[in-house]
Parts: structure tokens; C-alpha cells; sequence
């Protein structure tokens, strides 16, 4: 079973019960720029640092991290 | 919106599902809430490739599975007072007002900061490993397992069965302390064999004591990493460091509601007494908040703190017992693992320490706390709210810790309104 999602207007497709930071892995490894540029991704991978905060269905702020894959989810990331 | 509860757990790791499943066992209606999506917390956290344990399936299923424990998944405790904790879900905010409440929050990686260690590529080793079980791409990826404790071993034979090409495993502690903990781990024969287990799954992928990464290098992302060895640097090529230096107590929810918390160390423990009940009444601790102890000894606590959350008058002495010997092994790994000094400064001035704020280590410099620091530099104040730059600065005895405020993470203003009367009862802990 997959889950197929769009990252930055790209189809992906990853296991069922993957999160959205597995999906933008496939398509970037910088999630998004620090205030002063610098590129950013996942540190904690467990809903702590905030390092992988992106749009998801146009809210922003969403932790990649803990957000499950769902279907038809939209996703920005902040690069 | 606000319902009522018996008790309330916070955190469906193994402290909080034993809690959830004895309370219920012994009638009380109990709430379960979780940030995360499933239960079984960081250790029991399902993967799209592998089976659960035993031990997961069957605390899973003991807990959620006669429907007595309503399981609130990604949810997150935003402000807490007197017999009410304010929640945020995806969607929306509740009140849930409980009788007792079972703090069982865990910890979070030790992630000590280092030149490049914000570069994409670099992640915890437990982080890498929580990465990899829910669907990030690890196939054929060189990976360098890096830091302290034995988690470092189950990280790395973790990334290995999700196809990582682990290149080393490096230990910060001198080879006489890691000797000293296998020679002693007779006492323990699970957790011996585990260690042989783990070892075996890595048979390709050397363990190197007494060395550790100095700095991570790369353009956009990791590229390489430079390694302090014991016979001089080296650099190893590779696509991820996963690197964490142990464990933090995630107390911030005990420490709001002004439970007295053990600050002997670098990382505060909340501290309970034989019946996890916490200096504050009705609020019960249990596992890795009380100090890391391992799976085992969390299971336990929460099994001890769901009985006496619930009223129920139950003998837990044959617990206290098993909790006795598991502590024992705490105290071990804690006397074997100390952090080197070396890793304890490998930040320079320029390092960022605050990564949400990007604050670099030269302007903390004359702050007598992080409380402080903050007021002048932004230090901690950025989303994650100094839960990596407060331990950080902690454990390489930069600055002390700052308190806690509502809310306690990030949350929509809708929530925020409805935690105004709340937060009133918020205490200077």
C-alpha cells in the first residue's frame, strides 16, 4: 500500500504509514532556510526541534516529522 | 470544549500505556494523548518495514485494545493547571479536566552542538532511526552512527535493517568504561544479549571507542565528517550523521505545574516517590521523566503510577522490586557514559547554538542563565523553545536552564485564547 502526495507541485508516492518528511526526502534534502539562508532539514525526527516545519494544505508551521502521509496532501516546503 | 476524566496520561510511550491499561483495569476512565501519530513512543514506534516486538504488540493491545482508553493521537499538551491540562489536535483544542494526572512524557535526544551540525544530513541517532522507521529513503546511504550510550547500537542495527549502509559506529567514552559496563552486564542478561544481538546484526560496521565527530562538512548537505580517533583525525565520506549523546527527561509539562524536580545534575528529573505521585497532588510521573531508565523500568513506573492514579490499593511491592534492579542499570549507564570534555566543547564562536534563532555561541558569552541570554540574544526562543539549545547549553556547562511558560509548544491563537484562565495558575517553578 502507498500514499501518493504532492511536494512542491511533484508526485510522490511512499509506504502507507510513512510522514510527510519521508516524502520530501524523496524530492529534497533541504527543507527549509534558516532567517539567514542557511539550508535546513530534520534533527530530531521525533516532533522536537521544529527544523522540519512546512506548508501542508497551506498551513504553515506543520512539523514533516509527526504528520502522516495522507493522500492528495499538498506540501511546501519552505526552500 | 472540556470533558471530564478520571485520568489523564500524557505520553503513549511505556511508561503511559502500563499507566493507561492498569487505571482502566481498575475502572477509572482514561485518556490517552500522544504528539505522535501511533502509540509506543520513540522506542515502540511502528516502522513500514518491520514488525512490531512482542512487547510493543502486546502493551499496544492490553491498552487500546478493549476500547477502555480514549487514545487522543497528535495531540499536544498546551497549558496545564489544577485538575485540568489544555490540549491542541490537528484541528482542534479541548479541555480535559482529570482527577489524576499520569505525567509519562519520556525524553528526547541529547544533541550537542558542533561545526556543520546544522547541515542537512545531520540528525539524532534516535531522530535518524524515528526517520527511518516511518518511510525516510535510507537505502544504499552511507550513514555514520555517532555520539554516546547504548542507544547508538540499537540506532544503528535499526538503520542497517532499513537498508543503510552503516559505516562506523563511534562512542565518545574511553574503550575501559565501555568494558566496564559489558563486564557488569551480567546482572542484566536481557539487555546482554540484546547487546550481542545488536553487535552481530553490525558485523560490517566497526565500533570504535573513545572517538568522536569534531565537524560535519558539506555545500547544501553533509558531504563528510571529520572524526577525533584515537590515533589521530580522520575524515569519513558519507550521506548522514546520525549523532546524539543520550537522553533528556522531557519535564517541561511536571515543572509547569510545579512538581519538584531533582536539578542535581545537567538535565532535571522529576521526582515521585515510591508510588510515582509527584510533590504535587494528584499528579503522578512515570519512566524516563523520572530520570532514564529504559523501556523496562518506564513499563513498570506506569504500571505502579496507573494502580495508585486510579485509587486503586493494589501491593506493588513485587514492582518495586523489579524497579530496584532496573534503576541499578540506569545508575550504570549513567556512571559509564559520561560526556569527555572534549565533546562537551566542540562548539567554536561561531558555532550556531540556538538553531531556531541562529544564535551563535559568541553571544551568549557573559549571561549569567539562559533566561538571560534570552531576553538579549533570542536564545530559546525560536519554536522548539530552548528544548535543544537549553540542553544543550546545560550539558556543556554554558547556562542554566530558563522555566517553563505557556504555552508549552507552539499553538494556534484560537487555542492560546482558551488557555487565558489557565494559564493564571501557571507558577514561577
Amino acid at each position: 500500500m502507498t500514499v501518493r502526495l504532492e511536494v512542491d507541485g511533484r508526485a510522490v508516492e511512499v509506504p502507507d504509514g510513512a510522514t510527510v518528511a519521508a516524502a520530501v526526502a524523496l524530492v529534497s534534502p533541504v527543507f527549509g532556510r534558516s532567517s539567514r539562508g542557511a539550508p535546513r532539514a530534520p534533527l530530531c525526527g521525533m516532533g522536537v526541534c521544529f527544523e522540519c516545519r512546512l506548508t501542508i494544505d497551506g498551513v504553515p508551521g506543520r512539523r514533516a516529522c509527526i504528520e502522516p502521509a495522507r493522500a492528495g496532501m499538498q506540501v511546501r516546503t519552505h526552500e | 470544549m472540556s470533558t471530564r476524566y478520571d485520568v489523564v496520561v500524557c505520553g503513549a510511550g511505556p511508561a503511559g500505556l502500563a499507566a493507561a491499561a492498569a487505571a482502566a483495569a481498575a475502572g477509572a476512565r482514561v485518556a490517552l494523548i500522544d504528539a505522535q501519530a501511533n502509540p509506543g513512543g520513540q522506542i515502540w514506534r511502528p516502522s513500514v518495514l518491520l514488525p512490531p516486538t512482542a512487547a510493543a504488540r502486546r502493551a499496544m493491545t492490553r491498552t487500546l485494545g478493549a476500547g477502555r482508553v480514549d487514545f487522543r493521537p497528535q495531540a499536544q499538551v498546551i497549558a496545564a493547571g489544577e485538575g485540568e491540562v489544555l490540549i491542541e489536535s490537528t484541528q482542534s483544542a479541548e479541555r480535559l479536566r482529570y482527577c489524576s494526572l499520569v505525567i509519562a512524557t519520556g525524553a528526547r535526544e541529547l544533541l550537542l552542538p558542533f561545526p556543520g551540525w546544522t547541515l542537512p544530513g545531520v540528525t539524532g541517532a534516535g531522530g535518524l532511526q524515528a526517520l527511518a522507521k516511518q518511510g525516510w529513503p535510507l537505502a544504499g546511504r552511507r550513514v555514520v552512527v555517532a555520539g554516546s550510550g547504548p542507544l547508538l547500537l540499537a540506532a544503528a542495527a535499526s538503520l542497517h535493517r532499513h537498508g543503510a549502509r552503516v559505516l562506523a559506529v563511534l562512542e565518545q567514552a574511553p574503550p575501559a568504561a565501555i568494558r566496564r559496563f559489558a563486564s557488569r552486564l551480567t546482572l542484566w542478561p536481557g539487555q546482554a544479549l540484546q547487546a550481542l544481538a545488536l553487535r552481530a546484526t553490525l558485523r560490517a560496521a566497526p565500533y570504535r571507542c573513545g572517538e568522536h565527530v569534531r565537524s560535519a562538512h558539506g555545500a547544501t548537505q553533509l558531504e563528510q565528517v571529520e572524526v577525533c580517533g584515537r590515533r589521530g583525525s580522520y575524515a569519513i565520506r558519507c550521506d548522514h550523521l546520525a549523532i546524539g549523546y543520550g537522553l533528556v527527561p522531557n519535564i517541561e509539562l511536571a515543572q509547569l505545574l510545579g512538581c519538584r524536580l531533582d536539578e542535581s545534575r545537567a538535565h532535571a528529573r522529576v521526582i515521585t516517590d515510591d508510588c510515582m505521585r509527584t510533590s504535587v497532588r494528584g499528579v503522578y510521573a512515570a519512566g524516563e521523566v523520572r530520570g532514564i531508565g529504559g523501556w523496562q523500568a518506564a513499563r513498570i513506573e506506569g504500571e505502579i503510577a496507573g494502580h495508585a492514579a486510579a485509587g486503586a490499593l493494589r501491593p506493588v511491592a513485587a514492582l518495586q522490586r523489579r524497579l530496584r534492579l532496573r534503576r541499578r542499570f540506569a545508575q550504570l549507564l549513567e556512571d559509564c557514559f559520561t560526556l569527555d570534555e572534549r565533546v562537551r566543547t566542540l562548539a567554536d564562536a561561531d558555532t550556531v547554538i540556538c538553531r531556531c534563532e541562529q544564535v551563535p555561541l559568541r553571544a551568549l558569552a557573559g549571561y549569567a542563565d539562559l533566561r538571560a541570554a534570552k531576553l538579549a540574544t533570542r536564545c530559546g526562543m525560536g519554536p522548539c523553545q530552548g528544548r535543544i539549545c537549553g540542553a544543550a547549553l546545560a550539558a556543556t556547562g554554558h547556562l542554566a536552564r530558563d522555566r517553563v511558560r505557556v504555552p508549552l509548544f507552539p499553538a494556534r491563537l484560537s487555542t492560546l485564547a482558551d488557555s487565558f484562565d489557565i494559564a493564571a495558575a501557571e507558577t514561577d517553578a
